[in-house]
């Protein structure tokens, strides 16, 4: 039986996690983090969790503190978000590669400098390639439902994977809005008990976690963490119907938009997706044949499935929230493009740098967006592939 | 399709602007609406100019860009009235909500042309004499729902009472004040 609330998406993700009662968090109770270990901290002192609340001195070491707890055979947790992110890395990379299956709520933020506390996309953007499973939010009630899937897929017998679930910040983390929670022991009967096959300390078969992997196997170890990842492809889509079936809001890799007999479609990750699906209807209503795909899981990344829902679009913009300075567009960029590039008569795609450090997009912009759109389509002239847009011009 | 009603609150940091909105929030997600309450974040401080914005609908409304077009403004600090342009896009049919001791009148020539509705509110007098500090944003919460109807003014004033008990189960003797803070502020508002 759902109920029915406002919360921020913070005080949403920090309500899943007292549902799930993790065994361990490991917390850096500042700035850089979010206002989510603090509220998990209430839920610690009143009671209302079995948590062992670990605080730190540092994001590397909360990230420590999971990979210990988790090596352990524990259920760990924490949150971040921009730098305390950036600090975590070294450590990310850990514990995806020990296929420690934690979870993390990350509040996407811009990282410095110059110093900025706003929403981009660059945090978790730069952590794409550390093997942790990404997955994000438009709003607080997609935050909520994205993470009480996080456990099931993390911990699902052939992908052992960390995961990473996102949501923008501010934007998301601190606007108040409707949403339906589950009850405490649905949430609970969905995640289930964590009951690890192997563990650090499982004293009738006790195994090393982290050791040194020399040549000889380093690169089977890897090529393992890759095919966890291929793994997840289907699990994520089974705990994403199982979800639906318990909450009527089923999830899967992306959700497509208008995009039937969309000509013109544009692509983009978290909260500006509800800024596009308002411009899709402004425009849909003045007969313009416009979609938009919002991509919700980024690791893996579901190439195939994307390029079939875009084949028949003659133009795709494809909006990064954050620069890679790659001189060449930003990574979902390039990873549609690359999805793309097999189809027998592929879109033209125009990848947007958008909204880096809170730079608001607005229906507005995204009307912009297709009207460019528009002219590559039919003057099939596409001009620059890569371009910013918000920014002023001096 | 429907459309929110847009309200944006302009206040200095400390004064709960920020408060004011998630209230408004709360109260209209309590008489069944759709909200949004969101303040705009920076390096804020004590005093520095701050924005806060409400969407309120009978649909999910799914636009999270900040509002450029509201249908009301809330002014909590008057002072503001000369550095910020408190009435940029705000729709002629709409009205702006300023905390203040003068007449709409003598406010109006500070609005840069705006043509709609001008209601004040002393805001500071009714705080100083309900709750006995400076508290505008209470009084202000209760005259920006008496001007934007986006709430039922008595569904408001009760379900703000259990509001003000679960926020205040400590302190119960601040209740009354600001129920009486609510309430005043209803009915002294002025539109001119």
């Amino acid at each position: 039986m759902a109920r029915k609330d406002r919360l921020s998406g913070n005080e949403a993700v920090a309500f899943a996690m007292k549902q799930i009662d993790p065994d361990v968090m490991g917390a850096f109770p500042i700035t850089p983090s979010t206002e989510i270990p603090q509220y998990f901290a209430q839920y610690v002192a009143n009671g209302e969790v079995n948590t062992e609340y670990v605080t730190v001195e540092s994001e590397h070491s909360s990230m420590s503190t999971c990979i210990g707890a988790s090596a352990a055979g524990g259920r760990a947790v924490t949150a971040t978000s921009s730098c305390g992110l950036a600090l975590m890395w070294e450590l990310l990379y850990v514990a995806a590669s020990d296929r420690l299956p934690i979870v993390l709520a990350c509040v996407n933020r811009a990282l410095s400098g110059p110093i900025n506390i706003n929403n981009d996309h660059s945090d978790s953007m730069g952590a794409r390639d550390s093997g942790w499973i990404q997955i994000y939010a438009e709003n607080n009630q997609e935050a909520y439902d994205n993470f009480v899937q996080a456990y099931p897929i993390a911990e699902a017998a052939g992908v052992r994977l960390p995961v990473m679930i996102c949501q923008d910040g501010f934007i998301t983390s601190h606007a108040v809005e409707n949403i339906e929670l589950c009850e405490d022991a649905e949430v609970k009967d969905f995640v289930g008990e964590y009951n690890p096959e192997h563990y650090l300390l499982k004293h009738e078969n006790p195994l090393a976690v982290g050791p040194y992997g020399v040549s000889p196997y380093y690169m089977e170890a890897k090529v393992a963490q890759a095919h966890a990842m291929m793994n997840a492809k289907q699990v994520i889509l089974d705990v994403g119907r199982r979800f639906g079936e318990m909450t009527g809001r089923s999830y899967g890799f992306f959700e497509s938009y208008q995009l039937d007999d969309a000509e013109l479609a544009i692509l983009l990750i978290g909260s500006s997706a509800g800024t596009a699906r308002a411009c899709v209807d402004e425009l849909r209503a003045q007969g313009k044949k416009v979609g938009m795909l919002k991509l919700r899981v980024f690791r893996p990344f579901p190439a195939e499935e994307i390029a079939e829902a875009l084949k028949g679009c003659k133009a795709v913009a494809v909006m990064d929230k954050t620069e890679s300075f790659s001189g060449n567009g930003g990574p979902l960029g390039a990873e549609v493009r690359g999805a793309l590039y097999d189809l027998p008569t592929p879109p033209r795609v125009i990848n947007y740098v958008y909204g880096l450090g809170g730079r608001d997009f607005r229906v507005e912009d995204c009307a912009q967006v297709f009207d460019e759109l528009a002219e590559v389509a039919v003057n099939g002239v596409t001009g620059s592939t890569y371009r910013h847009i918000g920014q002023r011009e001096e | 399709m429907n459309k929110p009603v847009e309200i944006r609150w302009h206040g200095r940091g400390g004064q709960g602007a920020k408060t004011a909105c998630l209230l408004l929030a709360d109260a209209a997600f309590s008489s069944g609406k759709y909200v949004q309450g969101f303040p705009e974040y920076g390096p804020e401080r004590m005093g520095a100019p701050i924005t806060a914005y409400n969407r309120i609908s009978d649909e999910r409304c799914t636009v999270h860009s900040n509002i450029y077009n509201p249908d009301f403004v809330v002014v909590v600090d008057e002072s503001l009235l000369e550095c910020v342009d408190v009435t940029a896009g705000l729709s002629p049919e709409g009205a702006i909500i300023i905390n203040t001791d003068k007449e709409p009148a003598d406010v109006r020539p500070l609005l840069r042309g705006y043509t709609g509705k001008v209601c004040t509110i002393d805001a500071r007098a009714i705080s100083e004499e309900t709750l006995g500090k400076n508290f505008p944003n209470t009084p202000m919460l209760a005259a920006a729902v008496k001007v934007s109807g986006v709430v039922d003014p008595d569904r408001f004033v009760q379900d703000m009472e259990a509001s003000f008990r679960h926020k205040f189960a400590t302190k119960p003797q601040v209740i009354a004040g600001n129920m009486n803070a609510l309430t005043k502020s209803m009915q002294e508002v002025k539109a001119g």
